[in-house]
């Protein structure tokens, strides 16, 4: 391989040549991205099932997707919703990217969850509940195991190189991107898809992180409710979705000729060690976590010119993260902007979509804005773009992710090679 | 209750379950080769046949049974 294709420590560089999403910001690139420029959150009253027994309202949900197209009529009974959104989105990646052309072999899957098929454990609870465990239904496991669109992405690709699934809430979307970075790099694997999937917003869980305190409590003002960094932040808003990219050896892109959306130069991952879900004081973990990933990625901090932030709008993830940046970066930080204004939480799909909007933001030379954003934390120093998108001139972004447990993932992306 | 009658539940059990159509769904039709359905397939379409007919049919019962009339036969020995 041409010393070209190989990064500052000679590893295979990589690059994105597909991309797919299944959002509430949309259900199609075009549709979503224009969306989440437009800076207008997505979050409504839950129109999907009946909330009137709850006390959490409100959300941001995958609306008018059909997954029989992908999976046909008999199939789609077959895997959970968190599989529908999943395997769609990553069969729309590959259609995007075109034929990479490579031995099944050398073709990997990297999937990100936080918690699998939960709608069918609530559903098939409800029935052993009600009937008793022998009408518990024979497809329970396999819809609902955490690595089933794992599985059912390399079944239906035909792809037999490495399979897996990680699990590392809502932190797994980047998890996911940087592992496929690592299966690249290492020279296992020459194409990847990845990305993260989360169909979990269901009765249990809604009213399980309303009773942490870890919603915002906005149910009249759905649209006003996801602010992040805002000073009147008070939680965030849950949401499902799911986005997938295809990974390849640059080399191996650039000789089919293939689109390129931007590059995939660091990764870092560590956890805070401190507490299963408050981020560790000061942002020390997400701070070391994003410098992890600079470094990976052969830079100085100074070359990286956008953060496409964890960003989700609650009190204690905003400030520290808020922190964390200036702790990097100083106070002349580049511009950051949090996507989970327009799109809500979306749990483990989280990193994967903020990839897909980082890569799209180097695109077409835009930052978009933070939704419902105006006036920062006391003292607080970052330059939240907010109100309308910003132009800039591409540059690498970060792109962060932190989880309960304490799990960080930070990753780097650059403009495509030919753009730079 | 009349062979034909039988026939009709268990086609529709079969469409929701094994999403074929209706018309694929004769005496002589197959649970494998014809109806495209796998073990874990079968397994819930006789799920289905113990809820619409409200009887019970253990696993032993199901040796022998291959085709749409094999399990008409089979329920019908169970409800009379």
């Amino acid at each position: 391989m041409s010393d070209a294709y190989l990064d500052h420590k000679g590893r295979p560089r990589i690059v994105v040549t597909g991309i797919g999403v299944k959002t509430p910001a949309g259900n199609d690139v075009d549709t979503f991205w224009s969306r989440i420029r437009s800076g207008v959150s997505t979050a409504d009253r839950i129109q999907g099932f009946d909330t009137s027994d709850l006390s959490v309202h409100i959300g941001c949900e995958i609306r008018d997707f059909d997954p029989i197209p992908y999976f046909g009529a008999k199939e789609v009974r077959r895997v959970d919703r968190f599989t529908q959104a999943g395997f769609a989105a990553a069969a729309d990646a590959l259609a995007d990217a075109g034929d990479p052309g490579a031995d099944p072999a050398r073709c990997a899957v990297v999937t990100g969850t936080g918690v699998g098929g939960i709608w069918t454990y609530e559903e098939q609870f409800a029935i052993t509940h009600a009937k008793g465990h022998d009408r518990v239904s024979p497809f329970f496991v396999p819809m609902m195991m955490a690595n089933a669109c794992a599985g059912t992405i390399s079944m239906n690709f035909g792809w037999t190189g490495p399979n897996i699934n990680i699990t590392t809430a809502c932190a797994a979307g980047s998890h996911a991107v940087g592992e496929a970075m690592r299966l690249v790099r290492d020279g296992t694997s020459d194409v990847v898809v990845a990305g993260g999937t989360e169909v979990g917003m269901t009765p249990m869980t809604l009213s399980a992180f309303g009773r942490m305190g870890a919603l915002s409590g906005r149910e009249a003002d759905p649209e006003h409710a996801s602010r992040p960094f805002d000073i009147d932040r008070d939680g965030f808003v849950m949401g499902e979705g799911a986005a997938f990219m295809i990974l390849e050896r640059m080399d191996r892109a650039i000789a089919r000729n293939a689109k390129v959306y931007g590059e995939l130069i660091g990764y870092g991952r560590n956890a805070d060690a401190y507490h299963i879900t408050a981020p560790s004081p000061g942002g020390v973990g997400a701070a070391a976590c994003m410098q992890l990933a600079i470094d990976d990625a052969g830079l100085t901090n100074a070359q990286i010119g956008h953060i496409n932030a964890h960003g989700t709008s609650t009190p204690l993830n905003d400030a520290g993260e808020a922190e964390a940046i200036t702790k990097v970066f100083g106070e002349q930080a580049p511009p950051v902007t949090s996507t989970k204004g327009v799109t809500g939480h979306l749990i483990a799909a989280a990193g994967a979509v903020e990839a897909v909007i980082s890569l799209l933001s180097m695109r077409d030379a835009v930052i978009p804005p933070t939704a419902n954003y105006a006036r920062g934390d006391e003292g607080a120093t970052i330059d939240v773009v907010h109100g309308t998108e910003r132009a800039w001139t591409p540059a690498p972004v970060v792109s962060n992710s932190f989880g309960f447990g304490g799990h960080n993932a930070s990753i780097v992306l650059a403009p495509a090679p030919n753009a730079q | 209750m009349e062979r034909t009658e039988a026939l009709n539940s268990i086609r529709e059990v079969a469409v929701e379950v094994l999403a074929v159509e209706p018309d694929q769904v004769t005496e002589e039709a197959r649970f494998k080769e014809d109806l495209n359905a796998d073990s874990l397939d079968l397994v819930e379409f006789v799920m289905g046949i113990e809820e619409k007919f409200d009887v019970s049919v253990p696993e032993e019962e199901l040796d022998g049974v291959n085709t749409v009339g094999d399990a008409v036969t089979l329920v019908l020995g169970k409800v009379g």
